[in-house]
């Protein structure tokens, strides 16, 4: 039987189709990191994606920037139950960087200066699924953010998106994350409720 | 850790303890027990099926199946005004948890903690207190807790007793209003401040630090700038309503 709880629900917000279950709108951009923000010069940045039989491809920022980039209009999800609709990004494809990478690998890991990693299939990473951010609303990304630059999965809960990413490993076998070991979801899809073990 | 489903739970003790926040007691039959500093998800349900979930701090910890939480009020919020404002004893959630491995404290670590909360942060660091006074370690232990006001300290009684009673020792940052009498400065926590109320690098303490986004982005960065390495200094930040 289900538990109603006396007298809730009065000052209840419009409902969203948008919103996946278990959700709430918010018009903030809140910030969720388990370590402080890492400073991280785009003189030194790189980003590198390394195959499962050892071989890696890697950009300088002004590489980076030099490749096809594309704008990006989606609405993220935290695990921790806020959603914003219709924030505009800018970075460039995943498919754009698997381009010319040989490999059959499964799953990726993507790692982050300051430490932090998360693994996401690789198939979810292709066909417009993803991309490596570096603007929000039209102005660099801010590094509370994950500036200068962030994965942007935003099919997932956003736990996935890794900030101040550096690369991506990529594995024949699904390997846990930094969240994911410490309680979250192997996979993340919020449509299906995926945020916990 | 895995987590089960949602648990029907019963609101047993409401306290209002500033202006704007309320500890709530809840009976969680079946609960597994939490570890300093976990969360839960609570479920609130109305009378013609809606339903809000929100996640909030633990300042219990261990197993009792009665669990505490302390809310403080958004005032937009949907969620925080009900059970703040409107929930009474006897009154139903439903509870999911516990919930997060990281920014938990267990007994037995070596070597000093320090604890670093702004406003309502202060939730899971009274566990993490709590937890650390039970097992005899709270000399190893500070706690530096910023807040507007004296009134607006949750936990103020507790913590006032800090050291004198074999709790944690707590160091107070006043914002806003300084009580009369205060000594020591008012204004946001600034390197000073952590300087002189935070176990030294040297010590390689770890850090917990829990607030809201922008003063956990202050405090990290300011710890950061004084010689603490990043991988000891444990955030938690909350926004959203």
């Amino acid at each position: 039987m289900a538990v109603i709880s006396r007298g809730f629900g009065a000052r209840r917000r419009d409902s969203d189709p948008h919103l996946p279950p278990g959700q709430y709108l918010t018009e903030d951009f809140p910030v969720l990191s388990a370590g402080p923000t890492p400073r991280i010069e785009t003189e030194d940045w790189r980003f590198g994606i390394r195959t499962e039989a050892g071989t890696t491809v890697s950009w300088t920022w002004d590489e980076f920037l030099a490749l096809p980039s594309e704008d990006v209009h989606t609405d993220i999800h935290c695990v921790t139950r806020w959603s914003k609709l219709g924030t505009s990004w800018r970075g460039v494809s995943l498919d754009t960087l698997l381009d010319g990478v040989d490999t059959d690998a499964g799953y990726a890991m993507a790692h982050s200066y300051g430490g932090y990693t998360t693994n996401i299939p690789l198939d979810e990473l292709r066909d417009g699924q993803a991309w490596v951010a570096y603007e929000f609303d039209g102005e660099p990304l801010d590094p509370e953010h994950g500036g200068p630059a962030r994965l942007l999965v935003p099919h997932l809960y956003f736990w996935k998106s890794a900030k101040w990413v550096r690369g991506l490993t990529l594995m024949d076998d699904d390997e846990p994350g930094f969240w994911e070991q410490n309680g979250y979801n192997m996979h993340g899809d919020p449509w299906a409720e995926e945020r916990y073990w | 850790m895995t987590v089960g489903g949602w648990s029907a739970a019963r609101v047993v003790g409401v306290a209002d303890v500033t202006p704007s926040a309320r500890v709530l007691h809840v009976t969680v039959p079946g609960w597994p027990g939490s570890a300093a500093g976990q969360h839960v998800d609570v479920r609130l349900t109305a009378e013609d099926g809606y339903q809000a979930v929100r996640s909030y701090s633990l300042g219990s910890y261990g197993p009792s199946d009665t669990i505490e939480l302390a809310v403080d009020e958004i005032p937009d919020g949907e969620v925080s005004p009900y059970l703040v404002r409107d929930v009474l004893p006897g009154d139903e959630l439903e509870v999911k948890g516990p919930l997060g491995g990281y920014f938990v404290w267990r007994a037995g670590g070596a070597g000093p903690v320090q604890l670093i909360a702004g406003g309502s942060g202060i939730v899971p660091l009274v566990a993490i207190a709590r937890a650390a006074k039970d097992a005899g370690a709270a000399a190893s232990l500070r706690l530096l807790y910023s807040v507007r006001t004296a009134e607006d300290a949750i936990y103020r009684d507790e913590l006032e007793r800090g050291a004198d009673d074999g709790g944690v020792a707590v160091t107070w940052r006043y914002t806003r209003t300084a009580p009369d009498g205060w000594q020591g400065g008012v204004g946001r926590i600034d390197i000073e401040s952590l300087r002189s109320a935070v176990w030294a690098p040297a010590q390689r303490p770890i850090v917990y630090v829990c607030g809201p986004t922008g003063f956990v982005e202050h405090v990290a960065d300011a710890l950061v700038e004084l010689g603490h390495a990043p991988e000891r200094i444990k955030t938690e930040r909350f926004g959203g309503a």
